[in-house]
């Protein structure tokens, strides 16, 4: 039997970021993959990389894993096609402008440097948004880039530094064994289980399949600069019973536009949903008209983790399970590119023993012991 | 915006198969609507042919005739539609293109028949993206539209009965065609040539074709690998061939290079039809695995105009409940004939290695072979290397990267299927009231004549 430091379950963006930041550490790492790399959430979602404020611990964790970025950002390939273009929040009205100045001193809390727009410097910044907007926060330091170049970087960096990937699925980890479905089994003293929405390995995980929507389009650049997102978006992505669009547009370094978002639960199939896409397209034509003419090449959907109380799960499975080889990156929602350098320093601070750059009682896996039968909402 | 109009049969597709089945669905008194892509019926064969009398005949031309019989049969043609979404539950979505504006409309039907046609196989070389190099069929639609080629050289080069047809078409259009040169070894293309004995009709064609054709060399077992551009200005001016042992420069103009067809299954696969291997599954009725839609012509199989009629014939019938046993006996001698030509122009294992690794595959997006030959896989090289996720949707560089790969692309296609404006995804289907589906489950023979 083939034997490890650390065996990492999954290899989209945060399972490869895990094995590379292991892998950084001197330690024997082996990833199991089945399927396509960076093939499932890490393929299908926009890869913006945005500081957000759902919760003070989300934003903790978004704002250390940007800071990350940055760092990170002169080493990635071109491929990767980081773009520190900036998201700009968009405020339709004066209940979202209300927001505006207190996200901007939230932002400074945590050293994050922001810009309130006013409507005249939001319709300059962003000449193709509807007139009649009425401002907006500029976070310059937010960024996109294409995950599944970034995934594929940190696993080469991870076999550079002697990491063996095994392109199975695991049937079962547990108790430092990772049987594979092709009858392998592999050893290690660790388990990481970063397999995003698909949580059977762990079945007392409370994570439920959250369904979205994104289309692409042809070639237009500088029709958008910045990441755009409508103030509105937190409560989309807040509610956790209803099926809720936002206006969340990205210019891609191609000069493609990616058009976004949607948030559905109970629905598992990946088909397109045309009356959530159409709700979806509507949502960004009110506030880009001028996107209507624009040709569309391509639509798909994704699933993202969602955990009940919207915090991914970073460290120790105990608590959920008394396997103690049991570690856990999963959960993310809609963030995990963002969050998945933050979370792999994490996880391996917490493995060494070492100190976390940030509190991480917030991410506990543990905590879930309690939401299991607790109701969604 | 956007309009909705019922019909019992739509038919997708308006070249000879899909012309066949509305007309004669029609002839049974259904109400039937058909569409097409372009301005004109006809499809790929019949695209902007002119169909004057030819003087020393009274005969019209069959496409012709074709034409004159669906406007008398009552189906109403629509052109410039295109469908870029389609289900089972009975409706299809079309962007309807005019000189000023375009809207979406809204198809309900209770049967559907999927003429969609087939399109070129182009195989990347070195030079294969130079102005002056064509596909064979794509050279064709463009000469019959009126792009100049008289007094050029020509070289026709790939695979296919299409080889000779069109080469002939060009020196009628006032071009030299200086070489034909077909991939597949005369071994495979004498049986072919024998089996048509037993279709006089087409054994005329090609001897016609010959006599066309006196000036140019035919070759067989030999292709193209590389197009050369003139140092000065960028666009063709030579070829290198080889036959496998030898290779030669030949000087031409332009070059018409494709690679025989590869069937439209895009909208069948869209709708939830099975596959059998590259085609749409059908039976003897043309019908697919999905209740109430039928597919004829190329996306069942390639086996030439005869067997798209009748095809589309027998769909037509089916749509009504009705057959004809003469019809089924004389398609089902049709593919004999789609599996001799499958077997004489089968592509030689050599093309394969056509390609250098910076030549550019997927053209949308500039990936090379080298970029894509890193992965295992049609999924994994299209999210590292964006192959296939331009404006074409990987219809050109799914097929090569099929031959030279040997990746099958996944079934999964959603909407749109062409590019299409954000609005005509964003506007709602004019009525959401469910229409009842009345497909027809038996069918009875009847000795009518088609």
């Amino acid at each position: 039997m083939k034997s490890f430091d650390i065996l990492v379950v999954g290899a989209g963006i945060v399972g490869s970021a895990v094995a590379r930041e292991c892998a950084l550490l001197g330690w024997q790492v082996g990833v199991v993959s089945g399927g396509t790399l960076a093939g499932s959430a890490t393929a299908a979602g926009m890869g913006h990389v945005v500081v957000m404020d759902d919760s003070p611990a989300q934003l903790a964790l978004t704002a250390y894993s940007q800071s990350l970025w940055h760092q990170l950002a002169a080493h990635l390939p071109k491929s990767a096609e980081y773009e520190g273009c900036g998201t700009i929040w968009v405020a339709a009205d004066d209940e979202d402008m209300v927001q505006v100045p207190a996200k901007h001193a939230l932002y400074a809390r945590f050293g994050i440097e922001t810009n309130i727009l006013s409507a005249a410097q939001l319709a300059h910044a962003e000449p193709n948004l509807r007139r009649g907007l009425i401002g907006g926060l500029l976070v310059p330091a937010d960024g996109i880039v294409y995950p599944p170049a970034v995934a594929s970087y940190f696993l080469a960096e991870a076999t550079r530094l002697g990491a063996e990937i095994f392109p199975a699925r695991a049937v079962s980890a547990a108790h430092g064994e990772v049987r594979l479905n092709t009858g392998a089994v592999l050893a290690a003293d660790r388990i990481v289980l970063a397999v995003g929405a698909d949580c059977k390995l762990l079945p007392a995980l409370p994570i439920q399949r959250r369904k979205g929507h994104l289309a692409i389009t042809d070639r237009y650049p500088g029709f958008v600069r910045h990441q755009l997102v409508e103030l509105g978006y937190l409560k989309s992505a807040h509610t956790l019973t209803e099926d809720s669009v936002a206006f969340n547009i990205q210019p891609r370094q191609t000069g493609q536009l990616l058009i976004g978002s949607s948030r559905q639960y109970g629905s598992t199939g990946p088909e397109i949903e045309p009356e959530m896409l159409r709700r979806m397209l509507d949502r960004a034509i009110e506030y880009m008209p001028s996107l209507d003419n624009l040709s569309s090449l391509r639509t798909w959907t994704g699933f993202r983790a969602a955990t009940p109380d919207k915090l991914p799960c970073i460290g120790s499975a105990s608590g959920l399970s008394d396997d103690a080889t049991l570690w856990l990156a999963t959960g993310f929602e809609g963030l995990g590119i963002t969050n998945a350098p933050g979370a792999a320093r994490l996880l391996v601070a917490a493995m060494t023993a070492q100190t976390p750059a940030i509190d991480v009682t917030p991410y506990l896996p543990a905590r879930m012991k309690a939401q299991v039968s607790m109701p969604y909402a | 915006m956007s309009q909705d109009i019922s019909s019992d049969v739509l038919v997708i597709g308006a070249g000879p198969a899909g012309i066949a089945a509305a007309t004669i669905a029609a002839e049974q008194g259904l109400k039937v609507i058909v569409l097409d892509d372009n301005r004109q019926p006809g499809g790929q064969i019949w695209r902007n042919l002119s169909t004057a009398h030819h003087p020393s005949t009274s005969k019209r031309h069959p496409k012709q005739q074709a034409l004159d019989r669906l406007y008398r049969s009552g189906a109403q043609l629509l052109t410039r539609r295109v469908v870029f979404n389609a289900s089972a539950s009975g409706f299809a979505e079309a962007l309807h293109e005019t000189a000023t504006d375009s809207n979406v409309e809204t198809f309900r039907f209770q049967q559907l028949i999927l003429a969609t046609g087939a399109r070129e196989r182009f195989l990347p070389f070195p030079g294969w993206t130079l102005p002056g190099v064509f596909g064979v069929g794509g050279l064709q639609a463009l000469t019959r539209a009126g792009y100049p080629v008289a007094g050029k050289h020509i070289a026709v080069t790939g695979t296919g009965p299409l080889l000779l047809a069109v080469a002939a078409h060009l020196v009628a259009a006032g071009a030299t065609v200086t070489t034909v040169a077909e991939q597949a070894p005369m071994l495979k293309l004498a049986p072919f040539a024998a089996s048509l004995w037993r279709q006089p009709a087409k054994l005329v064609q090609g001897a016609r074709y010959r006599t066309k054709l006196r000036s140019a060399t035919y070759r067989t077992g030999c292709w193209v690998v590389k197009a050369i551009a003139s140092p000065d200005s960028h666009t063709l001016s030579a070829i290198h061939m080889t036959d496998g042992t030898r290779t030669w420069t030949e000087p031409c103009d332009l070059l018409a290079c494709g690679y025989y067809l590869v069937p439209n299954t895009e909208l069948a696969q869209l709708l939830g039809c099975a596959l059998r291997g590259s085609f749409v599954q059908t039976d003897a009725h043309q019908r697919t695995s999905i209740l109430g839609i039928f597919c004829v012509g190329e996306p069942t199989g390639i086996a030439g105009l005869e067997a798209a009629i009748m095809q589309g014939k027998i769909a037509g019938l089916a749509c009504a409940g009705k057959s004809t046993p003469k019809l089924l006996r004389r398609v089902m001698k049709q593919q004999v004939f789609a599996k001799n030509l499958e077997y004489a122009f089968a592509l030689r294992q050599e093309l394969r290695s056509l390609p250098k690794q910076d030549t550019i595959v997927c053209r949308c997006e500039d990936v090379t072979f080298a970029a894509m030959q890193a992965y295992h896989g049609w999924t994994d090289a299209k999210l590292q290397t964006r192959c296939g996720m331009g404006p074409c949707q990987g219809r050109v560089c799914g097929p090569a990267a099929e031959f030279l790969l040997g990746w099958k692309p996944p079934i999964s296609m959603r909407q749109p299927l062409y590019p299409v404006p954000l609005r005509a995804l964003s506007s709602p289907l004019a009525s959401t009231s469910k229409v009842a589906i009345n497909k027809i489950e038996g069918i009875e023979s009847t000795k009518e004549r088609i």
